[in-house]
């Protein structure tokens, strides 16, 4: 068997990225969709630390980026959990489709 | 042999995540998702990152997946399975996503990567030292950005999430 080279964990990476889209694409509850958006964040940590692993393991800029990325999304998460919560209480239910008071 | 285990490990996270986007019941898919994330945290184990893993774990399963299941928790009647997308968008959505594969697969498969033989210093004081230094290659500004945001997004949470009062008190 070949050894494992920095492709092998990117076509990784794009396939969990594209299950997130997919993921995306179809789901209705609101919940469902950060999950999926959780899942596409992953894969993009997973490009920046084999990047900074594999092709310049001098600096650890990969790592940074990763702690950066990490902790924007978990404010992401906490503020879109406060508005599906604040909406929820609003009309009771967190369907995509069903909740249009803020369209322009 | 660590071939098999990096094959295990993507095989378990491509698995997993799949479950994650296509269970019926949304607690069964955050599961799913919290197994994903071990995984991916299992991946950073195999390329020798314990101090990444470890943050993988904490901030990830530990945090935003039992603040998902909290959400979860306050917003769905238990046992509700979610509505089903349509097989219009269903097919479409998929062949979207197997464009997409087929398309960034192609480019990764042919670029040529040069790949160095260095190994990588990832002791945690070196990582400290070099995320809080001032100097070339240091990290001490968006440190410092990324600690506002999160001071923000906290107040901004506390904020959205706030009871408001159903009438204003006359006094």
């Amino acid at each position: 068997m070949q050894p494992i080279t920095i492709q092998h964990i990117l076509l990784l990476s794009t396939a969990l990225f594209f299950i997130g889209v997919y993921g995306l694409f179809t789901r209705r509850n609101m919940i469902a969709v950060l999950m999926s958006i959780e899942l596409m964040l992953n894969s993009i940590n997973i490009n920046f630390v084999a990047f900074n692993k594999y092709l310049y393991p001098e600096n650890l800029d990969g790592i940074f980026f990763f702690l950066f990325v990490i902790t924007i999304a978990a404010a992401e998460a906490a503020v879109a959990i406060a508005i599906i919560i604040h909406l929820y209480r609003y009309n009771k239910q967190i369907d995509v489709a069903e909740t249009g008071e803020m369209k322009f | 042999m660590e071939t098999i285990i990096f094959y295990c490990i993507a095989l378990f996270i491509l698995i997993t995540g799949i479950l994650a986007v296509t269970a019926r019941h949304i607690f069964r898919a955050a599961i799913w998702l919290l197994f994903a994330l071990m995984g991916i945290a299992g991946l950073y184990f195999w390329m020798d990152l314990n101090f990444v893993a470890a943050v993988q774990i904490i901030i990830y399963v530990g945090g935003i997946v039992v603040l998902i299941i909290f959400s979860i928790f306050l917003t769905q009647q238990s046992g509700q399975k979610m509505a089903q997308a349509s097989t219009k968008q269903t097919v479409f959505s998929m062949a979207a996503v197997v464009f997409g594969v087929a398309f960034i697969g192609s480019i990764i498969t042919r670029f040529y990567f040069v790949e160095s033989h260095n190994s990588m210093n990832t002791a945690v004081e070196h990582i400290g030292t070099q995320l809080m230094s001032v100097t070339q290659y240091g990290y001490a500004l968006p440190f410092e950005l990324v600690s506002i945001l999160l001071l923000a997004a906290m107040i901004g949470s506390i904020v959205i999430a706030m009871k408001q009062k159903s009438e204003p008190k006359n006094n």
